[in-house]
């Protein structure tokens, strides 16, 4: 599992966090049921304060990524192949539209856009 | 959640000096980091909360219990480390020890050796010799040998090299994994708790100025860079603290007051606990 912290990234510390864990859970290098450091654990290794880690930790398992265990731990919820999927398909439209969007900026047909998407999926 | 520490409307007043009406409390579990410019109250607060001074009014309880009717048990559960050495100069690490571990209930000697081996103080050395660091670490063992679940450090890293400071707060780290455990630091090197500390509470003349968790407060502030011709006396009503010179101006906002500025070209920034601190001071 790697984690890594930015100073200079306009992102707090946080949302650094549970980003990078979200990924990855996504990507599927985090499996279901596999155990998390503690947030005290993961506060020391990464340097950071107990709430802060606390608060990614929190934020996953309202997004459904984690689940606590009172007195086990912190552990990768069972996750849904459908709701990963959902989840990618949402990283990709964001992907897509800050795409559309620059495609504007620059005087872009959609066509334009189109014909370069076909070539890179060659 | 169970607080540690709570701090209700105390006041203390001295020739010249007033702590006034401050409230704050800490929940188990966590590190407060205690901020403020040299003279803001700092120590007065530590020495009432110790029990060292007599306040005025208000009332102090740590662990839930009254701070000075209940003195004797709780200080058995403190770790307290002064900025000043308070030992006799004179005599060895070993029989300084030996003289104050009777005082504690819970008293440990093997990890009285344990932090000795890991600080490398010699038992044989007399307390003069020892180097303000080696002092430092002296004070810090003993107030982790005794089981304590409250730990107050008074100003522990002032005069000592970047080096040491960030051993010590390996060691804060290492004891906070029990989450029964509790630590109140005051320092004015903000640099320390920039990321160690969950809640941070800053005074400046007597009073609090806000007790907060540190990542809510570094939210709730932006620094705005531009230039000073945008600042408008409307403007300037706004801001917490300008500093201006020729090239342009730097100052700190709300966060909530960023919209000001969005018709202009500015720079905007997280702050830092110490230009929070620069800042706030100087209102």
């Amino acid at each position: 599992m790697k984690i890594i912290i930015k100073n200079s990234s306009p992102d707090p510390i946080y949302k650094q966090i549970s980003d990078q864990l979200r990924g990855l859970i996504i990507t599927g290098e985090l499996k279901s049921g596999e155990a998390l450091p503690s947030i005290r654990n993961l506060a020391r290794d990464l340097r950071i304060s107990v709430i802060t880690t606390k608060r990614s930790y929190e934020d996953l398992e309202r997004e459904g990524f984690l689940e606590t265990v009172g007195g086990k731990g912190t552990f990768v919820a069972p996750q849904n192949m459908e709701f990963i999927r959902e989840q990618k398909l949402k990283i990709i439209e964001a992907k897509l539209s800050e795409a559309v969007d620059e495609a504007r900026m620059l005087g872009l047909k959609k066509n334009e856009l189109k014909e370069m998407l076909d070539a890179l999926y060659e | 959640m169970t607080k540690i520490l709570e701090i209700n409307g105390v006041s203390k007043e001295f020739k010249g000096f007033k702590l006034d009406n401050i409230t704050f409390g800490l929940e188990k579990g966590y590190i407060m980091g205690f901020i403020g410019p040299n003279g803001a109250g700092k120590t007065t607060t530590i020495r009432l909360i110790m029990n060292l001074l007599k306040k005025d009014s208000g009332d102090i309880k740590i662990f839930g219990m009254d701070n000075v009717s209940d003195e004797v048990p709780i200080k058995d559960r403190i770790g307290f480390v002064y900025e000043e050495n308070y030992f006799y100069e004179h005599l060895t690490v070993n029989k300084m020890k030996e003289i104050i571990a009777p005082f504690y209930g819970k008293w440990d000697d093997n990890k009285f050796n344990e932090y000795c081996e890991k600080f490398e103080l010699t038992p044989k050395k007399k307390i003069r010799d020892l180097s303000k660091g080696t002092k430092m670490k002296f004070s810090l063992a003993i107030a982790l040998s005794h089981n304590a679940e409250f730990l107050i450090l008074d100003e522990p890293t002032s005069g000592l090299d970047p080096v040491f400071r960030d051993k010590l707060m390996d060691i804060l780290r290492e004891e906070i994994q029990d989450e029964n455990k509790s630590i109140l630091f005051s320092t004015h090197i903000t640099s320390d708790l920039e990321k160690i500390a969950d809640y941070i509470t800053f005074i400046n003349n007597g009073r609090i100025v806000f007790s907060n968790q540190k990542d809510t407060i570094l939210e709730n502030y932006k620094i705005i860079k531009g230039d000073t011709g945008i600042l408008t006396d409307e403007i300037r009503n706004e801001l917490l603290g300008i500093k201006e010179n020729r090239f342009g101006f730097e100052a700190l906002c709300d966060y909530e007051k960023e919209s000001l500025f969005s018709k202009f070209e500015v720079v905007t920034e997280k702050p830092s606990l110490e230009q929070m601190m620069v800042y706030l001071s100087n209102k």
